[in-house]
């Protein structure tokens, strides 16, 4: 697989303070890469690396095999920071047609209009952006990254200020740039949701990469639990291969079994894990 | 790139023109000129008999017309430098804190082709507010005393020369400092150097070689209070006799022609400041 996204011992240090230590990081065309975290764990600056807002302190880090932050790179990607705002005299088409002309685009009122359906914002298209709502200030934000067709996606905290629905609607939109073959670095605190759209799950605390893998993969039996007319029983560390043989020991002890479950760890339980507690 | 510099100049036209700031300053600007209308109409009516019997030697026209016109030109400065200050407002620092910057800057643009052009706005508005207010006074000035200065284009185009070099030296403070403390220093800018100026004018007035070359060193490190010093001698370069040598005296005194090195050095002043401003926005992590 082509790395749209490659971070390469990657080290960024503010005043002293090492923020990444040594990242290394890959992220495949279509694919989807949940970066979490404590707050503070460098999340967010490995995002601004990437998109050139912060300079890297060591390593490197290359967009489509372009030095991140060059313009080859930067017409690459798109970009939504998590503390952004938008010029509140600005309509959500006046936006899209700065943007567009920003990056060359040449997809006109056709690819705007197509951008404000895709975060379900057509009927907002001539809504000010300073009378928008939160949410559909992110939504919009959303749309404002995919102008010209980014290869790579950068999206930082994309869905804090949506509600239910607006979160439902940013991971069908994922989905669909999945589709497209569009790379996603999506940096979230919403395990559950990660765990919901992500292709792959990456770890990161105090600076370094502490868990890679994909969902299904970071997850570890976690037992099995037997509900009997004794009450309920848990073999930990037992796995499904156990379970028949846990079983039919059971009955042979005489118990009358009423449920078997074989446990697995969350993607909360490997988050847990793997940072230690440790929060920003 | 040409095509990005005219986006983000539109940009920030759009933004400048919707903030506050600038109807506070038209609607100033139109209280100003009609002070001033009132003012010119009086101090011409009542300049007459200020030179009585003296009418000969000094015309009170002139001297009239220089004195307001000039103190018109100082409250025009004054005010385009408050434009170009507050249009380039917190352009760097504040919009990076504030997370308006960022969707910008992420574009393959370039920062300095986003700084540049956000300068050649601010500075182009400023510039034609200069102008405009500069044309308004110029024309009540004349409809009330039918008196013109001696130049009618050089003073106008150094006072918005002028205004660019404050907007440049604003835009490079931009780039370290939070938007309240940008303020404040790019206007004790402005103000040391029109204290400069008044130095100057001092030491001309008491024959002080000292102060007279404070104000002349000053108005090379801060060329905007040159430039302005330059339009005041345009105003009376060619009123000669005891008309000249009362101006002089007066809120003129101490100022110079504008050579071409000044010219040159405050082009070449402006772009120093924004390469300086560009390094900084370009070191800059958002």
């Amino acid at each position: 697989m082509t790395a749209v996204l490659a971070a390469r011992a990657l080290r960024k240090s503010y005043r002293g303070k090492e923020a990444l230590v040594g990242v290394d990081l890959e992220v495949g065309a279509g694919e989807l890469l949940g970066l979490l975290g404590p707050n503070g764990a460098g999340k967010s600056t490995l995002t601004k690396i990437a998109c050139g807002l912060v300079r890297p302190s060591g390593g490197s880090v290359e967009v489509l095999g372009r030095p991140a932050g060059s313009p080859p790179a930067r017409a690459a990607i798109g970009y939504l920071a998590e503390l952004f705002r938008f010029p509140g005299w600005c309509s959500a088409d006046e936006l899209l047609v700065l943007h567009q002309r920003l990056c060359g685009s040449a997809g006109g009122a056709s690819e705007r209009a197509e951008l404000l359906e895709l975060v379900e914002l057509s009927h907002a298209a001539g809504t000010r952006v300073e009378t928008m709502s939160k949410g559909m200030q992110q939504r919009l934000g959303i749309a404002q990254a995919l102008v010209g067709s980014p290869r790579l996606l950068l999206l930082d905290e994309p869905t804090s200020a949506l509600d239910p629905v607006g979160r439902r609607i940013v991971r069908g939109l994922l989905e669909e740039l999945r589709r497209r073959d569009v790379a996603v670095l999506l940096n979230s605190h919403l395990l559950s949701e990660v765990e919901l759209v992500c292709d792959r799950v990456a770890i990161i605390a105090d600076g370094k990469l502490v868990q890679e893998g994909r969902p299904a993969d970071l997850e570890r039996p976690r037992g099995v639990e037997v509900e009997t007319a004794n009450g309920v029983r848990l073999f930990e560390g037992a796995g499904h291969e156990e379970a028949p043989e846990i079983v039919a020991r059971l009955v042979a002890e005489g118990e009358r079994i009423h449920r078997v479950e074989v446990l697995r760890s969350t993607l909360e339980d490997v988050y847990l894990e793997a940072v230690r507690g440790r929060t920003g | 790139m040409a095509r990005s510099v005219i986006t983000v100049i539109g940009y920030a036209l759009r933004e400048g023109l919707r903030r506050r700031v600038f109807l506070a300053v038209l609607l100033l600007s139109l209280g100003f000129l009609a002070l001033y209308g009132v003012g010119a109409h009086f101090a011409f009516r009542d300049a007459g008999g200020f030179a009585e019997g003296e009418a000969k030697i000094l015309d009170p026209k002139a001297f009239t017309g220089a004195t307001i016109f000039g103190m018109a030109m100082f409250t025009t400065l004054f005010l385009g430098s408050v434009l170009a200050v507050f249009l380039t407002l917190g352009i760097v620092r504040g919009d990076a804190e504030s997370g308006l910057l960022q969707p910008l800057v992420v574009r393959p643009i370039g920062r300095t082709t986003l700084l540049i052009s956000r300068f050649l706005a601010a500075a182009g508005l400023a510039a034609a507010y200069v102008l405009a207010v500069y044309g308004a006074a110029l024309a009540i000035t004349w409809q009330t005393g039918h008196w013109a200065p001696d130049h009618l284009l050089g003073p106008a185009l150094a006072l918005a020369l002028a205004v660019a070099i404050v907007a440049a030296l604003s835009l490079l403070a931009s780039a370290f400092l939070s938007v309240t403390a940008q303020g404040i220093v790019v206007f004790m800018v402005y103000g040391a150097g029109l204290t400069a100026g008044l130095l100057a004018q001092i030491g001309h007035a008491i024959q002080s070689d000292t102060l007279h070359s404070i104000g002349h060193t000053a108005s090379w490190i801060l060329p905007f209070e040159g430039l302005y010093a330059a339009s005041l001698h345009a105003l009376i370069s060619n009123t000669s006799g005891l008309t000249g040598v009362v101006l002089q005296l007066g809120p003129f005194g101490g100022s110079e022609p504008a050579s071409p090195a000044l010219i040159i050095w405050a082009f070449i002043y402006t772009a120093l400041v924004l390469a300086l401003a560009a390094a900084a926005f370009a070191r800059r992590d958002l």
